[in-house]
């Protein structure tokens, strides 16, 4: 491997511990979700239910924390995707990282995220998981449908797209597991997001575009 | 590495946190559980059991001390003249209700609704407008004959063989053989002790036709058989002997000798009101009672009430003590051995076939058929067409998923294969007790011109027999509610109880087959790809190792 590490702090304590709290609650739903759909004989229909419903309430709020977390700390920034080293990121994965080449977008406080997280994470926050809220809420809302004003909704269009939400929320689990497998270290990134603290390769130069802050990213 | 530490610490804590919280919200599921040990009492039984206090059985009346039932009694219309000499009303409210007219209404187009006018069903067929006398058994009058009331038939709480005693009275009373004389008075002062023994109709009363209906035990209602009579908490909630012990009264309120209940198409209700909303309504409903969101607040089952009647989770099933009737082939009958008609006994004890009635199949503990129901029901009479290529529904439930008053509700469905007229398209109504009636002939066009002549329609002579259904609607036979049909007996893949409600989707049953496809595809071709990927960097060393 190439070069010295250092460690720097770059996960703050809300950030990891909505990480972890979002990813037990995924679990759970995931779970408890497949069993309501009948593939999974855990809990038993009912306790499923009323788990899935209860975690899934409890996620709303959670995620509400998030909206106000990202947004106040600028930390959305994080998130605004990009092309650049795009190539260079798909190459690395696809090739460079079986010749132990060195990761070409490294970690950085005001960059935390190469360009394929950006996207992937965008993609997760903006869209899957506000689709699988809606759709949920609406869901559970079910009797109160005309209440809301909402007769027109259709029970089976709303269990499609929560299900198809579910399925690529479980591929995205699958990857993004492997994938922290992929530091210098197999538990490296795991450790790092329990701990905060990140180890990165000393000297790594960051470009203007990737530092978070940079209101000029595009150059 | 004390930061580390620190902050590891931290993260455990709130993994704690957010874990106790997931077990307490799991402890308050567990709830329903504890329940069962009923401890607990859900709000509508809470509100039941405010409306209905246990009856006290009290009365101003002690009917042994009534001159007017002192007397000799040597026909039954003389007991009638002894209640109508003090309830001056009875006599003309009875006349107007179903229960003595057997006709519930005539519709828009002239056919008279009720067993005595042009409805069908698939058991015995037709009362003939009253002309087949096996039917009249049934009428509360005197001897089988629409003349007088028998006020005895609900009231009385000494069952005697009225028929029997007064031919024997009259036979013995006016001998001069002291024995004889004797015989007569024993007879007497019991005729006479059953008149004196009045009270409101019991289990017993109404059972002895509603227990029978189709001329036996269990044959017609699944929910409705002589095991009620002295039912146990398991077989009846309400009704049970060691629990409420609720008499059929206790929720067929009555109003001038009216009794609330379905009567052909006409629904048992039109509003779901409890008690509360108002205190005259007929206790008919489980609403009533119960209101309309009976279990724990927040329990998904009040979010069931809109859609799905109470009887569809808290009749498992029905015939559950004594077996009842399911099918019933008219055109198997009229077989022969030896040149004379036969019985065949089945497992059950019952019969499975008999020369006079054809071919029958019975069953215990039956889990219901789900359709949806607004309340009324469909009934063919001898003037409506049929379609001979399909099973005719003689009778069906009327409903739909759109319809905010319907709800799914359980029926016994019991098959038949009835007798139609080739010609006119139209069931048909054969005569079949007494000395012309099929039963004694065993000669269908005979008994058909018979049973049609009776009701005043046509019969071209030609005939065949058709597959019928018959819906019963079951809501007698309400289970404790630890034997509730539970959420996956629905919420199944493959053959749950609403197999065949699929106007709604229905989460654990409905799913699009495409996109689970499609779903596990990508979930297995993830776990695939990083296990290739994951594998690669082990085979190539790429892995960044210290």
């Amino acid at each position: 491997m190439t070069g010295k590490l250092t460690t720097i702090y770059l996960y703050s304590r809300y950030e990891r511990f909505w990480h972890w709290l979002q990813g037990l609650l995924i679990i759970i739903l995931l779970l408890t979700g497949f069993e309501i759909h009948n593939g999974l004989n855990l809990l038993g229909f009912h306790r499923a239910m009323l788990v899935h419903n209860f975690v899934g309430l409890s996620w709303l709020i959670a995620f509400a924390f998030f909206v106000f977390w990202v947004f106040t700390t600028g930390e959305w920034r994080q998130y605004i995707p990009t092309t650049r080293k795009m190539l260079e990121m798909i190459r690395y994965y696809g090739y460079g990282i079986f010749r132990g080449e060195p990761h070409p977008v490294p970690k950085r406080k005001d960059a935390k995220h190469n360009p394929l997280q950006r996207l992937t994470y965008l993609s997760l926050s903006a869209f899957l998981l506000p689709v699988q809220m809606i759709t949920g809420l609406l869901y559970w809302g079910y009797n109160s449908w005309e209440a809301w004003g909402m007769g027109f909704l259709s029970l089976q269009v709303l269990a499609v797209l929560h299900t198809a939400g579910a399925f690529a929320l479980l591929s995205f689990l699958i990857v993004h597991v492997y994938m922290t497998t992929t530091g210098h270290k197999i538990f490296a990134h795991i450790k790092a997001m329990i701990t905060g603290w990140e180890d990165v390769p000393e000297g790594t130069p960051i470009e203007e575009w990737e530092r978070a802050k940079s209101k000029q990213y595009t150059n | 590495m004390k930061k580390i530490f620190r902050n590891k610490l931290y993260f455990l804590a709130v993994l704690l946190i957010v874990i106790g919280g997931l077990v307490c919200a799991g402890a308050g599921m567990a709830d329903e559980d504890r329940e069962e040990n009923d401890l607990a009492v859900s709000p509508g039984r809470a509100l039941a059991r405010k409306a209905a206090k246990p009856q006290q059985g009290w009365t101003t009346t002690d009917h042994s001390k009534h001159p007017a039932l002192q007397g000799e009694f040597r026909k039954g219309a003389e007991i009638t003249a002894a209640c109508l000499s003090c309830h001056s009303e009875a006599e003309s409210q009875l006349h107007t209700t179903i229960h003595w007219t057997w006709v519930g209404y005539t519709d828009e187009s002239g056919k008279r609704l009720g067993k005595a006018g042009d409805a069908l069903n698939n058991f015995c067929l037709s009362a003939n407008s009253m002309q087949d006398k096996g039917c009249m058994a049934c009428h509360p009058s005197w001897d089988g004959r629409k003349e007088v009331v028998n006020c005895l038939a609900c009231h009385g709480q000494k069952n005697i063989n009225f028929g029997e005693a007064f031919e024997d009275y009259n036979a013995f009373a006016d001998s001069d053989d002291p024995d004889e004389k004797e015989i007569a008075e024993e007879i007497q002062a019991n005729v006479l002790a059953a008149a004196q023994s009045i009270g409101r109709p019991t289990r017993q009363n109404c059972g002895e036709c509603h227990f029978k209906g189709g001329g036996g035990d269990g044959v017609k209602h699944g929910d409705l058989d002589t095991s009620l009579t002295k039912p146990n908490k398991d077989l009846d909630v309400h009704m049970g002997v060691d629990g409420q012990n609720f008499e059929c009264t206790r929720c067929h309120t009555t109003l001038e000798h009216n009794i609330a209940g379905r009567i052909y198409s006409k629904p048992a209700f039109t509003e779901r009101k409890s008690l509360i909303e108002d205190d005259l309504t007929p206790k008919i409903t489980c609403e009533s009672c119960h209101g309309s969101t009976p279990h724990e607040p927040g329990h998904k089952a009040n979010d069931h009430s809109d859609k799905v009647a109470c009887q569809s989770c808290h009749i498992p099933s029905f015939a559950r003590v004594n077996p009842t009737k399911m099918s019933w082939d008219w055109s198997q009958s009229g077989k022969l051995k030896d040149g004379k008609p036969y019985k065949e006994v089945g497992p059950l004890g019952k019969e499975d076939y008999l020369s006079i009635k054809g071919r029958m199949t019975w069953a215990k503990d039956v889990k219901p058929e789900y359709r949806w129901f607004d309340g009324s029901m469909k009934t063919l009479t001898v003037k409506d067409m049929i379609d001979p290529a399909t099973r005719v529904a003689v009778s069906a439930p009327v409903g739909d998923q759109g319809d905010p008053r319907s709800r799914i509700f359980p029926f016994k469905v019991h098959q038949g294969r009835q007798p139609y007229d080739k010609v006119h398209k139209a069931l048909l109504a054969p005569l079949l007790s007494g000395k012309e009636g099929y039963w004694a002939t065993l000669d269908w066009p005979s008994a058909l011109a018979k049973g049609q002549a009776a009701l005043g329609v046509p019969f071209s002579g030609e005939y065949d027999f058709v597959e019928s259904s018959y819906y019963l609607p079951t809501t007698h036979m309400v289970a404790p509610k630890q034997n509730v049909v539970g959420c996956i007996e629905c919420h199944v893949r493959t053959d749950g109880r609403l197999a065949s409600i699929t106007e709604v989707y229905l989460p654990g049953r409905d799913r699009l087959n495409l996109l689970d496809t499609l779903g596990w595809v990508a979930v297995l071709g993830s776990l695939l790809g990083v296990t290739l990927h994951g594998l690669g960097r082990v085979f190539t060393g790429g892995r960044k190792e210290e």
